[in-house]
């Protein structure tokens, strides 16, 4: 697979394909840039895709999850995927989007309360640029925001919450919250029994997150 | 007694002098699982909520997730 894809397309190929719509020194930024990307499910799923397919460098991607059914309404996995570890799902579909953007998965679960999953996040946030929080449960994303933000205060952090819904895509917007700290969403949609998800909402809600980390890596720290 | 004023997303509130950030973040109706809070620019670690006292013209922004993602 790799080998075909490398004699139809060259690195050289792609990236000048890139620079061209890009420009050339945006297109360096995003080759050189490093990003974790914690959570592959409705946000991350499309916001790795997004960024790979920008021409990133290099993408650290982690979940512990499978891809399952439920999945595939709104995430970007497919049904031959279903069964398949999100890491290893999210790869394929990275290799076909632009093979040369390496992505570096990490089928783990994060938790404040597990010393070893704390630790190997520390490694993967220390060797990020930006840290991007697509997580679904709310307690999970404050406490992966809160070890970031207390850890690594240098780091840009961008996360998510409110996006649950068929409520106005209009509201979804990016706010700098504090000095690091980057939120999508509506802030108030929640995920629950009376409230689904849809895919055009989420994804609304991934692009801002993966447009607001593309600023970041051009400079621009405003949403 | 005594009264400071501190604001809390842009809102002023006048609270008790000596009042926790635990205090503060309760009273308002924060999950405290689901928050991260800054003061005056700085992140507050989780571990010291409930020894960080407010003073005067303390500025609070507090950031509250939902689930969903």
């Amino acid at each position: 697979m790799a080998e075909i894809q490398e004699y139809l397309l060259s690195r050289e190929e792609f990236y000048s394909a890139l620079a061209k719509r890009h420009g050339e020194k945006m297109q360096k930024l995003l080759e050189n840039s490093e990003i974790a990307v914690f959570g592959l499910g409705g946000l991350g799923s499309h916001i790795v895709n997004i960024l790979a397919r920008s021409g990133v460098g290099k993408i650290y991607a982690v979940d512990f999850d499978t891809v399952d059914i439920s999945n595939l309404h709104r995430q970007l996995y497919r049904i031959s995927q279903i069964g398949m570890k999100k890491t290893s799902a999210i790869k394929e579909i990275v290799r076909e989007a632009n093979p040369f953007c390496r992505l570096i998965s990490f089928d783990m679960k994060f938790s404040a309360e597990d010393e070893d999953s704390l630790n190997r996040t520390a490694e993967i946030i220390s060797q990020s640029d930006i840290v991007c929080e697509a997580f679904d449960n709310a307690e999970s994303k404050a406490e992966l925001v809160n070890f970031c933000l207390e850890r690594f205060p240098e780091k840009a952090v961008v996360c998510a919450s409110g996006m649950a819904g068929e409520g106005s895509a209009n509201l979804i917007e990016t706010k700098r919250k504090m000095k690091n700290l980057y939120l999508c969403g509506d802030e108030t949609s929640e995920v629950n029994e009376n409230q689904g998800m849809f895919c055009s909402r989420v994804s609304v809600c991934a692009s801002h997150q993966a447009h607001m980390i593309i600023r970041l890596i051009s400079g621009e720290t405003q949403p | 007694m005594e009264f400071v004023k501190i604001t809390v997303n842009g809102e002023i509130y006048s609270v008790k002098n000596e009042t926790t950030l635990i205090e503060v973040v309760r009273d308002r109706g924060f999950d405290e699982k689901r928050i991260a809070v800054e003061i005056n620019g700085e992140i507050v670690p989780k571990a010291s909520y409930s020894e960080t006292l407010l003073k005067e013209g303390d500025s609070l922004e507090v950031v509250s997730f939902v689930g969903g993602g």
